[in-house]
């Protein structure tokens, strides 16, 4: 007890000594780096390739804060973070941002002291189970063995909607996506549940997708977004604004082949213009140089791009745009205006 | 008389008999099965049980492992190729090779250097596996870890030759000291490095290691199975010496020496080794300020070094205590010194009775090496399980990958057996 006691004062005051060191943005831009949290790999969301470089949905988040801040989409130091490591990480300052498909919580917001800037990803858990066990309900499930992921929100909710069905299961624990992708296949579990992102990304890379279903409820909201530490404003409005730049963009129809055009000078429309810095001074505001959305645009391409890229339907995953499409088209996809 | 007796027996062999050939089921291959695989009923229906079961495993493995593809890009390439058919996806070895021997950031076109290191490593470790060689050869074996580091993590070679000098000082000042006083030596010695590195720490300017021969490569971007390697070589390695220090100290007489050792010990064998390395990687963030960290590579080795050289002392302590008491009396009617005694007598024969348990906890920290990945360091299995089945082509392919890293695992841990094998036949004198 009095071990755990002091154990907690000195964590408390590391904590506090983090809290009171210079602001993220000026030590960023001395380091010349942005150190950005991401998975040990999560199939189109953050993976390296063959050549090491990394490459996804969330990459691209952070990528595009490295271009706004530093003017060069390369200079990131990409942190691999597992469920167990990630916060820590970020609340002991070894990453400046986390961008590793969190779902913004209310205990993750409060209690563990993070801010979630935004949503760039609007998942909910699913269930996949195999066409041959013949269920079309998730309320059919009872009794099933359920593989599940340990340490996540999953794990939660699926206690939650089991519980208010009053209905059984068996969970069945696991470590990450690939062990549960293999279980699932041995048969070690009837039902696998995970956001249904990625069991869509999962169900893609079997031998026979066709012999899988997702069944139709979805039980829970997982919105996915980028998170700071609590504290730190400045550095908070810079990842928040990047992110609605890259949302914006696609709103106005700002793309990385039309970009050049758009930004060389001013145009007619005057958000565009405030966008992209020909008109205004909101990079001042936020201490940025004054083209620091056009940078982060031009990293990877607007929101809309970057889904395409890399989770959308051209890709073996094929996720459909749902609510990630932009309010416009009926999703949940909103940004500010930038005035 | 003799004729009388020629009349008596008829027939009378004036030669030997050639030796017949033994019976059929007597001799070779015929034999061998006989007594060996069919000896009772039982024993022959366990034969043919085993054989089939063998047949069975076979009968998919080698289709399996001989139609395998090597050339694809991808695991659905693979799919498209095979039809249906049951074969292997090795491609997925090929095109992510270095991945898996060198992690994924490791810079290529300086692969070369942990291979020179890995050559050199055979070099280095030969003189102290195989004591016929000649002693020269350990200075080399001394200056090895300098010039491993400086190949593997490049930077300034400054750093490795200052760390070098202030060992070599510390040296020096424990052998002028040691015969007035032991501990005069040993903090003198400690002193003295210390002295080294600081001054000659910041006699080494700032960028010295941007323009240098090798270019630097931090420690977050070593992984593979190289990590596996370097966390075993380095571990093993420092756990022994700091693991006899244990034991001997845990049987001292001084209570304090004792005390820390015994606490030492038990603590960390009462403490799994994933919750050491989640302390190293995730608790001590927060101790240190973040701009100042201590290396993560070096927490971890730090902490397997503690918990496999626990292990190592209670090995060691069982081979102390199997010696009859007639030695340590024996060493001392000789009038030995401490040091002299476990030098000369006790020790040499307390670490060969050890060998056995102390090669099965080497064998076993190896394997622990794959635990650092789960604090997110890739090393094979955290490559494997991460950034190879995470990336859209390989998504799926698993008997291939954790094949391979079973078999290189193999490999490594069947020869350090048989070298522990070779050394207790070659210690053995008990029986001659």
């Amino acid at each position: 007890m009095k071990k755990s006691v002091f154990f907690g004062a000195l964590t408390l005051a590391g904590l506090g000594a983090g809290v009171a060191a210079a602001g993220t943005l000026d030590d960023v831009k001395a380091r010349g780096k942005l150190n950005c949290g991401v998975t040990t790999g999560l199939v189109g969301f953050a993976a390296p390739d063959a050549n090491g470089k990394w490459e996804g949905f969330d990459v691209g988040v952070c990528r595009a804060v490295a271009a706004a801040v530093l003017g060069d989409a390369t200079a990131v130091e990409f942190v691999p973070t597992t469920g167990k490591t990630r916060f820590t990480a970020l609340a002991s300052g070894e990453i400046d941002m986390l961008a590793r498909n969190t779902t913004w919580t209310f205990s993750r917001d409060v209690d563990l002291k993070f801010t979630f800037v935004g949503v760039n990803y609007y998942d909910g858990q699913g269930f996949m189970v195999p066409k041959d066990l013949g269920v079309s309900s998730a309320k059919e499930l009872d009794g099933a063995t359920v593989c599940i992921q340990t340490g996540t929100t999953t794990e939660l909710n699926l206690a939650d909607f089991f519980r208010a069905n009053n209905i059984s299961y068996e969970p069945v624990p696991i470590e990450t996506n690939a062990e549960a992708q293999q279980q699932y296949l041995a048969g070690a579990c009837d039902v696998y549940t995970t956001d249904a992102s990625g069991l869509a990304a999962t169900r893609a890379t079997f031998e026979d997708p066709a012999g899988h279903v997702l069944l139709p409820e979805i039980i829970s909201k997982e919105p996915l977004g980028p998170l700071v530490r609590h504290g730190d404003n400045e550095w908070e409005d810079v990842v928040r604004w990047t992110l609605n730049a890259l949302i914006t963009a696609e709103e106005l129809g700002v793309t990385s082949t039309n970009i050049a055009d758009m930004g060389a000078a001013a145009g007619s429309n005057p958000e565009v213009n405030r966008l992209l810095g020909t008109e205004g001074n909101l990079g001042e505001m936020l201490g940025l140089p004054a083209d620091w959305a056009k940078n982060a645009i031009m990293a990877g391409g607007n929101y809309g791009e970057l889904f395409e890229k890399n989770i959308g339907e051209s890709t073996s995953i094929g996720l459909a745009r749902g609510l990630n499409a932009q309010w416009t088209d009926g999703g949940l996809i909103y940004s500010p205006p930038f005035r | 008389m003799s004729d009388t007796h020629a009349e008596t027996v008829a027939f009378v062999q004036d030669t030997t008999i050639p030796p017949a050939p033994p019976p059929a089921a007597e001799t070779g291959i015929v034999k061998w099965l006989r007594e060996n695989l069919f000896a009772t009923p039982v024993n022959g229906l366990l034969t043919i049980a085993a054989l089939y079961l063998i047949y069975l495993v076979l009968n998919v493995s080698l289709p399996w492992i001989f139609g395998g593809l090597w050339t694809t890009t991808s695991l659905a390439e693979c799919r498209e190729i095979l039809q249906g058919k049951s074969a292997a996806c090795f491609s997925v070895l090929t095109e992510r090779w270095n991945q898996l021997l060198y992690g994924f950031k490791y810079p290529a076109e300086e692969y070369w250097r942990p291979n020179v290191a890995f050559v050199l490593l055979f070099v280095a470790a030969a003189p102290v596996l195989f004591f016929d060689l000649p002693r020269k050869l350990l200075i080399f074996t001394g200056l090895y870890p300098f010039i491993a580091y400086w190949l593997i993590w490049g930077g300034s070679a400054l750093i490795p030759i200052v760390a070098l000098l202030g060992i070599l000082g510390g040296g020096l000042v424990y052998k002028q000291f040691v015969k007035t006083s032991f501990a005069a030596g040993f903090f003198g010695a400690i002193v003295t490095a210390f002295v080294i590195w600081i001054v000659a720490g910041m006699l080494i300017p700032e960028n010295a290691s941007e323009n240098a021969m090798l270019p630097a490569v931090p420690s977050r971007d070593l992984g593979g199975f190289m990590l596996n390697m370097m966390l075993g070589v380095t571990c093993v390695s420092l756990s022994l010496p700091i693991g006899i220090a244990l034991a001997l100290g845990r049987q001292s007489d001084m209570p304090l020496i004792k005390w820390i050792c015994v606490i030492f010990i038990e603590f960390i064998r009462g403490v799994p080794l994933i919750t050491l390395l989640f302390v190293a990687s995730v608790m001590l963030a927060y101790f240190f300020p973040p701009d100042s960290t201590v290396d993560l590579f070096l927490r971890v080795v730090i902490m397997i070094t503690m918990f496999s050289s626990a292990y190592i002392a209670e090995v060691i302590r069982g081979g102390l205590a199997a010696l009859p008491k007639g030695q340590y009396e024996g060493a001392d009617s000789l009038g030995l010194d401490y040091a002299q005694a476990m030098q000369l007598i006790i020790l040499p024969q307390a670490l060969k009775i050890s060998i056995p348990g102390i090669v099965n906890v080497a064998v076993g920290l190896f394997k622990d090496t794959t635990l650092v990945s789960v604090i997110s360091m890739f090393d094979l299995v955290g490559m494997i399980r991460g950034p190879i089945l995470a990336s859209t082509e390989w998504n799926g392919v698993y008997w291939e990958l954790l094949g391979f890293a079973a078999l290189l695992f193999f490999v490594v841990c069947y020869g350090i057996s048989q070298y522990s094998q070779w050394l207790e036949r070659r210690l053995a004198t008990d029986h001659r």
